[in-house]
């Protein structure tokens, strides 16, 4: 147990890190911030791994499976007698997982950042901030309780607030950051409400207790009922819905395509690896208790995961700026995960979806901080962020190309890349459980590849445009995390997860379900190849022969005008009559929505404010209302 | 009677004796070294303060008419530790030439009613408590009126005292209805007496209605608005936190000891009180723009959230309100002697006027989100465990309705705090508040207030005092 006491560095060398360059950075080269916090992480990335290495591999399998080791604990505050506070770092397969993705993309963006965001103003500042993120963030995947978790919960949203609203002269930039903060704060409140029903049920907050599958601590709580439901159900639905808000499940979502005002390394580690799965993260720590305790929540986390991957792939269709389509495609990938975990069993081979869920978390950390990352490199080459400024990158951009076709394979499922094994796990969980729910994910399988590649042949592929200087590869620094990104999205599929991260730490044999496995393929094939159709055509070769050959070419050319067909039905009926109005909806109804209640709160205000006068003989008279008015329902209460 | 029993009453003796010897000083000053009176009254205010957590004697004295108890004498030395640091904000404040005529009326009437609220918490019957409670109230209205040239301050000093005079004679009234139907003004021959009849019903009405007027809940609030804004701004500052402070704990203790028998009766009234005093101080704080305004509805919110502990009845409801106060001394004086400070070196009291105050006083700026965030509970500053140990206490008597109003107000909340970061640090200006640099006693006051906002966040041996010395006393 000792031997993993240097874990507390893996979390310690980011605060120190966030406190010297919080303190120090303004007096120092920009340069030497960056290059501080990037070794920082690099070590913190390094004992990460050296943890999971000997965690995994070390023999600390029992007969109970993994064990979950405290390293370090400390009392911090007592309650009551019984209900007690404590600090400390708890490790199991989930969170020895979240270590390594945390460091990992963590590091890569640090590195990363060291070119994109190079003679940025308050550069120093970026990497206190990012410091802090990463603190935060770790902090909150090794608590060993509820209530720290919910302390670097809230510590992460603090951080991300800081990094969104980094370019704070941008007005949109600032607008998102406060946007992202309150909705999440919103989500919060139901998941403090939550913590609060669920320790007077059961007197705790340590997760040791809380999750332990006999569910002895919950004997008492069976009797206990709100309104028809019982406590323990209206307390996982509310911890849900706080981490509903973080990662971004419908209708909380709203805030995080606002969000990609920040700068795009911060989109990489915030809104594709880590703080977005902070949600998906706490509803598999409190599997245990949701799956026994609280089934009828589990049924919510389904369909609410279902539902947010179909929405916001169909809204990712519609998408010009390529940060806004991979924003929404991550909400449809947290989606999958959060339908996977609504689905599964618990142990063995029932946790199915449990694992599939860790697995795809860990999966789409890699190849969507990598998408992102990517993006950043075309941003940076190109200085827009929409689709229409962009096209042949290739050229300019091979290392950028490559990779970004890598992950664009990934995410459409194509074997042999990571994506491909996850994502089947996925559906074979959710075949096992309801069959409308994996209906749902092959559509979605289908229009992931679609609008990936849409994205990739608009931007790589086609014409040039009017660029205001040749594009160039980026630095060095940029693109050695694209390849290292590159490469763990690749091999990334052949971690046997089923025998690490399992529902009930014992491991299980699966194999591939190619009568699942195929269809998916295929699906995700046939998406590409519609991609491919409609949004590769802009390129100089054809329109060279097309001179040429005439009449016979502009029919093969025009597919015999199959595509023009093609066309006409995606951007006439499926366009118009489907994705438009679902991006109206999202845009209007939802949005509009959360807006709304800000406008109502400020008329109501504004309606009141006349109760405040000026004149005394008027607070008087409420002064005496309002007494008698209490002491009149006293009266009534009392008889 | 053994004199050495007067040590029970050392607070109280203390502070007449240093409100004497300012007097005293004041008289052997000559006008022209006027000034040293400050350092002097700080200085000689500081040792009481200090001497006060010197640990000392339980017990009570005159015949139960004065109680005192490890929790009492916890709650004097929070109030002193929060006029000493108002003392300090104000110093710059009294500097100025138009005060110079006044300095050793603003240390007397202060420590004055401070003298007042001691014999209110450790009132054993309801005659002290009513005399400390006008000790507090008379030279509050003074103070109030201190800019006696500017016509909103005596603005402020006649709604003050109007306002009392009424809420006094309504409290009265109550207490004589309870003289009446138990015969006894002692707290501890009436507490066993105490039944849900009408009679006794309304006066305990009455009673609310006295002391809601004091922690400002609503509907009793709106002379907060108009006093905090036309008063000075140490003054305000006294008033949000001394004042108010006071006042929530000797409404609890008198709640939790003279009125326990009634308990389920007087949880409804304050459940409602509390969505109320929440909701609409929210609703007006949206709207604000004079800082002071603006402040004194985020006040009267936090007063709402106070009622949560109090519902919370017992043990963790004592504990949980006494531990936000202590938060909320240090953070709202935290932010109060931001605007202190920055009114005057500039006589700016707009939150527009504060735009792009970071480009200037990062330092200041820094702070007053410091303080902001803690107001609003954003963890892990100390405002957050104040409001997450209120709403533990109310979810632990099964108020979960009453948590979810509090935390979607908290949640509105933060959207108005922002908004005052957003003005310091975002909104642009052509001319910010020029730089300027704090007097050295600002500096130290606004230190305290950081150290306190951090540390009783973090130490978790301080919510365990509180909880032991609760025990004891509820007990």
């Amino acid at each position: 147990m000792a031997g993993y006491t240097y874990t507390v560095f893996i979390l310690m060398i980011p605060l120190v890190i966030f406190l010297i360059t919080g303190l120090m950075g303004m007096k120092w080269k920009p340069i030497v911030s960056g290059v501080i916090g990037t070794a920082g992480m690099g070590i913190s990335f390094v004992l990460s791994l050296l943890a999971a290495a000997s965690y995994f591999f070390g023999g600390t399998h029992g007969a109970e499976g993994f064990q979950t080791i405290i390293p370090f604990e400390i009392t911090w505050l007592r309650l009551t007698e019984s209900l007690i506070i404590k600090m400390g770092i708890l490790l199991d397969p989930i969170s020895v997982m979240m270590l390594v993705v945390v460091t990992t993309v963590s590091f890569m963006v640090h590195l990363y950042s060291l070119g994109y965001m190079k003679g940025e103003g308050g550069f120093a500042r970026f990497y206190a901030f990012l410091a802090l993120f990463t603190f935060s963030m770790l902090g909150l995947v090794i608590a060993t309780n509820i209530f720290q978790m919910y302390i670097f919960w809230e510590l992460v949203g603090v951080s991300s607030y800081l990094l969104i609203g980094f370019y704070y002269q941008k007005p949109s930039a600032v607008a998102a950051s406060k946007k992202a903060f309150i909705v999440t704060r919103f989500a919060d409140l139901g998941f403090l409400i939550g913590i609060l029903i669920l320790s007077f049920v059961t007197g705790t907050f340590d997760f040791g207790k809380l999750t332990s599958p006999d569910g002895a601590i919950f004997a008492g709580a069976a009797s206990l009922s709100f309104m028809g439901i019982s406590a323990l159900t209206w307390a996982m639905t509310l911890i849900f819905i706080g981490g509903a808000g973080k990662s971004a499940m419908f209708p909380l979502h709203i805030w995080l395509p606002d969000a990609m005002e920040g700068p795009t390394p911060v989109s990489a580690l915030i809104h594709a690896a880590t703080m977005v799965v902070a949600g998906i993260f706490l509803v598999a720590r409190m599997f245990p208790v949701i799956h026994f305790q609280a089934p009828a929540s589990q049924e919510i986390i389904a369909f609410v995961g279902g539902f947010t991957s179909l929405f916001a792939a169909v809204i990712a269709i519609t998408q010009y700026d390529i940060k806004r389509v991979l924003a929404f495609s991550t909400l449809s990938q947290l989606g999958y995960m959060m339908l996977a975990l609504g689905v599964s069993g618990y142990g063995g081979e029932e946790g199915l979806g449990f694992m599939a869920s860790m697995f795809h978390l860990f999966t789409h950390a890699m190849f969507k901080a990598l998408l992102f990352l990517g993006a950043g490199s075309i941003i940076h080459a190109v200085h827009s962020n929409y689709m229409y400024d962009m096209g042949g990158l290739r050229k300019y951009l091979p290392i950028t190309h490559i990779t970004f076709l890598i992950a664009c394979l990934t995410i459409a499922g194509i074997p042999p890349f990571s994506g491909f094994f996850s994502k089947d796990e996925i559906l074979v969980a959710a075949l096992n459980h309801n069959k409308l729910l994996f209906a749902v994910e092959y559509l979605v399988a289908g229009l992931t590849a679609f609008y990936m590649f849409r994205l990739y042949f608009n931007v790589f592929w086609g014409k040039d445009r009017h660029y205001h200087h040749t594009p160039h590869e980026s630095p060095l620094t940029m693109t050695i995390p694209l390849v290292f990104l590159a490469v763990a999205s690749i091999f990334a599929g052949f971690i046997p997860f089923h025998h690490l991260v399992t529902s009930d730490k014992m491991g299980f044999d699966t194999e591939m379900h190619l009568a699942v496995a195929i269809p998916s393929v295929l699906i995700g094939l046939l998406g590409i190849a519609l991609a491919w159709i409609l949004y590769k055509k802009e390129s100089a070769i054809p329109e060279k022969l097309a001179l040429r050959w005439g009449i016979l070419y502009t029919a093969t050319y025009n597919k015999f005008y199959f595509d023009e067909i093609y066309l006409f039905v995606a951007r006439n009926i499926i366009f118009k009559y489907i994705s438009r109005p679902v991006a109206w909806f999202d845009r209007h109804i939802v949005d509009g929505f959360m807006v709304g209640i800000a406008v109502v709160t400020e008329k109501i205000s504004f309606q009141i404010k006349g109760m405040q006068s000026g004149q005394l003989q008027h607070y008087a008279f409420i002064f005496v209302a309002g007494t008698l008015a209490l002491a009149l329902s006293m009266v009534y209460f009392l008889n | 009677m053994d004199l050495g029993q007067f040590i029970l009453m050392r607070h109280e003796l203390l502070l007449t004796l240093v409100a004497v010897v300012v007097l005293i000083a004041e008289i052997a000053t000559s006008e022209k070294n006027k000034a040293r009176l400050i350092p002097f009254s700080i200085g000689l205010f500081a040792l009481v303060t200090f001497i006060g957590f010197i640990p000392g004697e339980t017990g009570t004295i005159f015949g139960g008419s004065f109680q005192s108890s490890q929790l009492t004498i916890f709650m004097k030395n929070i109030l002193n530790m929060a006029v000493l640091i108002i003392f300090l904000q104000a110093e710059g404040w009294l500097r100025k030439p138009e005060n110079s005529d006044k300095i050793s009326e603003y240390f007397i009437l202060t420590i004055s009613t401070l003298i007042g609220m001691n014999f209110m918490i450790s009132a054993g019957d309801f005659l002290i408590f009513y005399i400390g409670l006008e000790t507090a109230t008379i030279p509050i209205a003074g103070l109030a009126a201190f800019d006696k040239l500017k016509s909103r301050s005596s603005e402020a000093g006649i709604k003050l005292i109007l306002s009392s005079a009424l809420s006094s004679g309504i409290l009265l009234f109550g207490l004589s209805l309870l003289y009446g139907a138990t015969g006894s003004i002692y707290f501890a021959d009436i507490a066993p007496k105490i039944t849900a009849n009408a009679m006794i019903a309304l006066g305990f009405i009455f009673f609310v209605s006295g002391m809601g007027f004091k922690i400002s809940l609503v509907p009793y609030h709106f002379w907060t608005a108009d006093v905090y804004e036309g008063a000075p701004i140490n003054v305000t500052s006294y008033l949000s936190v001394v004042s108010k402070g006071a006042a929530v704990f000797i409404f609890t203790i008198v709640l939790f000891t003279v009125f326990r028998n009634i308990v389920e009766m007087w949880k409804p009234l304050i459940y409602t009180l509390a969505v109320f005093t929440m909701t609409l101080a929210n609703l007006f704080a949206l709207r604000q723009d004079n800082i002071k305004r603006f402040l004194a509805f985020s006040s009267i919110a936090q007063a709402g959230f106070i009622l949560l502990g109090v519902i919370g009845a017992g043990e963790l409801g004592m504990t949980s309100v006494v531990y936000f106060v202590l938060v909320y001394v240090f953070t709202n004086l935290g932010a109060f002697g931001v605007v202190a400070a920055i009114h005057n070196a500039s006589d700016v009291e707009t939150i527009s006027g504060y735009n792009g105050l970071y480009q200037t006083n990062p330092k200041l700026s820094l702070l007053m989100t410091l303080s902001l965030f803690s107001l609003a509970g954003i963890p892990p500053v100390a405002g957050f465990f104040g409001k997450f140990f209120l709403f533990t206490a109310a979810a632990g008597s099964g108020y979960y309705i009453l948590v979810l109003i509090a935390v979607l107000n908290a949640t509105v909340s933060l959207y108005y705090y922002l908004k005052v970061v957003r003005a310091m640090f975002i909104e642009k200006n052509e001319q910010p508040i020029a730089a300027f640099r704090s007097t050295n006693a600002m500096r130290l006051a606004l230190i305290m207030c950081v150290a306190g906002i951090f540390i009783i966040g973090f130490a978790g041996g301080i919510f365990e005092y509180i909880r032991s010395i609760s025990q004891l006393f509820l007990n």
